[in-house]
């Protein structure tokens, strides 16, 4: 223990502390950094993740601003038990256009991660309209007011340069029609032209009124436009190389 | 350093060395770190190593150190579901090749589908139609006896499997009652002579001789039925009972009449597996209205698995599972 008993030497002389100090901290940076650079490594090889479509992030930018991550998560851990409630257990892949991700950590409400076509849009609505209208025993506020505010879509080309900036693949066409895609999203075939659409998002794009209120398009057509694309991307039945071993702890 | 090691400075008090540095008559005794705080230290610092070979830990080109133990969680995961797999596997196997009628039969299968249903039910069900399946507006009750798309075993499976309404599923229970009012099929004094006729189905003496009788002959027998009984084909609801989803006073029925409704429920193939859609199946049918199947009914709604030999089950059932539907809603409730 003599290098115990002669702390004095560090202490007395400053750049040697300093260099000690730097070689500390640089240790424990490298290891707490140096794995995200190598976050790719881990995000698996599935398909059908793809960027939100502007009015699912216009209602992804709602729910950050209400703070719907304070109480739910978006995270089904590989436990039996989550499992068995939610569905298969999140991939990296399918939260990595989230930015921020909304992983969450606190689960006051339920897990939201799969909550994509679990319900259906009415429910939402009245849901966020009354949450203990449907679920009587809920501690949840109302959110009523989404559905008399208009959703922000004129900046939504800048939301989308935005994620771009920071890895997001969205396309030129996809940023020049970010407005016209939102409107049509919230309007749904019969009202409009969704083709476009289509073909920049995918086949499987939901594009309806999703708040029962066809005059406009409300925050409450964003939101639900983005909780019922939560988790229903990838094709866990012809996903390979992952195992959907008992999806519901009970399967085969 | 070593000239401040000969030049001692020892705390007359406590004995204890000090660090030289006085102020104002106060000495800065200069002790050792407590053994066990170092040896703690050091134990963690043994115990990080041991972790970082054992467990998965740092990148390398390639992908990452596995750790000798080869631990993952998914690997985890999987062990701990084939321990209940190897718990459920007594009945799965059984259940998996039983008929819904074998199932009815069979007390051990049936106290699966409805332990294994009940679950189930409360995680995906219930938010809906409620946690005693009493349901709401909106969302049908499946504890009575009035069923928009049939009632039988066979009949929920389909619905649990396919929903209503779905987009984009082809099996899918689909149907639109038109918006009478909204379209400008009917005038607002139409629909209030035709909503007074329906009320007046619904009370039990139908007023066939007011205008909203011709109305709803021209309009809605087509789904509905000359004598309002409904058409489960295409979910019309039967009009001469006091059941009203979305409400039975004149103004609701007003609102249906004139912007039409379509409820919609998800379809669970898929989000679902194959056994819990039968155990979900089996548990609504015997919440309080299930029907027993028609003869003539199975080859066209059952699963091709699924083959209606014998539809005598309703007297089969155990006696002592008769209640259990009753309790469990009234277990639930309590809970609340």
């Amino acid at each position: 223990m003599n290098l115990l008993k002669n702390h004095t030497f560090l202490e007395k002389n400053s750049i040697v502390l300093l260099l000690a100090i730097i070689v500390t901290v640089l240790i424990g940076g490298i290891i707490e950094i140096i794995p995200l650079f190598r976050k790719d490594t881990v995000i698996e090889p599935v398909e059908g993740v793809r960027p939100y479509t502007p009015l699912e992030l216009a209602g992804y930018n709602i729910y950050i601003r209400e703070g719907c991550y304070n109480c739910h998560s978006q995270q089904i851990r590989p436990l039996r038990d989550e499992v068995a409630r939610y569905g298969h257990y999140s991939l990296a892949a399918e939260s990595m256009y989230d930015h921020p991700f909304q992983w969450g950590s606190k689960r006051t409400g339920p897990d939201l991660a799969r909550v994509g076509g679990k319900y259906s849009d009415a429910w939402h609505v009245a849901h966020l309209k009354e949450p203990t209208d449907v679920v009587p025993e809920s501690i949840m506020p109302s959110y009523e007011f989404l559905i008399k505010r208009g959703a922000r879509l004129h900046d939504l080309q800048k939301h989308l340069k935005a994620q771009k900036a920071v890895g997001v693949p969205y396309t030129e066409d996809m940023i020049e029609m970010a407005v016209k895609d939102a409107t049509a999203q919230a309007s749904g075939e019969g009202r409009t032209d969704v083709s476009g659409l289509q073909e920049r998002y995918g086949e499987n794009v939901n594009a309806r009124d999703f708040d029962g209120q066809p005059a406009m398009i409300s925050e409450m057509d964003a939101l639900i436009a983005y909780l019922q694309v939560l988790g229903t991307m990838v094709d866990f039945e012809s996903a390979k190389g992952i195992t959907v071993d008992g999806q519901e702890g009970e399967a085969e | 350093m070593m000239s401040d090691d000969k030049k001692k400075d020892i705390d007359e008090l406590s004995g204890v060395e000090t660090t030289g540095h006085e102020w104002d008559g106060l000495k800065e005794l200069n002790n050792p770190l407590p053994r066990w705080w170092v040896w703690v230290w050091v134990a963690t610092i043994i115990w990080s190593l041991w972790y970082f070979v054992v467990y998965p830990a740092w990148p390398v080109p390639g992908g990452a150190t596995e750790g000798s133990s080869g631990y993952t969680q998914f690997k985890e995961l999987e062990e701990s579901q084939a321990e209940i797999h190897a718990r459920q596997a007594e009945y799965l196997g059984r259940f998996e090749q039983a008929s819904f009628d074998e199932i009815m039969q069979d007390p051990a299968l049936y106290e699966f589908a409805m332990a294994g249903g009940k679950a189930m039910f409360k995680d995906n069900c219930a938010t809906c139609h409620g946690t005693g399946a009493e349901g709401g507006e909106g969302y049908p009750n499946l504890n009575d006896d009035d069923w928009l798309w049939g009632g039988t075993i066979n009949d929920i499976y389909t619905t649990l499997e396919h929903g209503i309404r779905v987009a984009g599923n082809y099996d899918t229970r689909v149907s639109q009652m038109p918006a009478f009012g909204k379209e400008g099929t009917l005038s607002r004094e139409q629909i209030n002579e035709v909503v007074h006729y329906v009320m007046s189905l619904s009370e039990g003496h139908a007023d066939t001789a007011g205008k909203g009788y011709q109305i709803f002959q021209d309009n809605c027998a087509t789904c509905h039925g000359p004598d309002g009984k409904g058409d489960r084909d295409v979910g019309a609801p039967n009009l001469t009972d006091a059941i009203w989803l979305y409400g039975g006073e004149h103004e609701d029925i007003y609102y249906t009449v004139y912007n039409s409704r379509a409820g919609m429920m998800p379809a669970w193939k898929g989000r679902l597996d194959e056994n819990t859609i039968r155990q979900l199946a089996v548990y609504v049918h015997e919440l309080g209205g299930g029907e027993e199947m028609q003869a003539e009914e199975a080859p066209a709604e059952a699963e091709p698995d699924v083959v209606i030999e014998d539809i005598s089950y309703e007297t089969e059932v155990p006696a002592d599972s008769e209640g259990e539907p009753a309790e469990d809603v009234k277990e639930q409730e309590d809970e609340h």
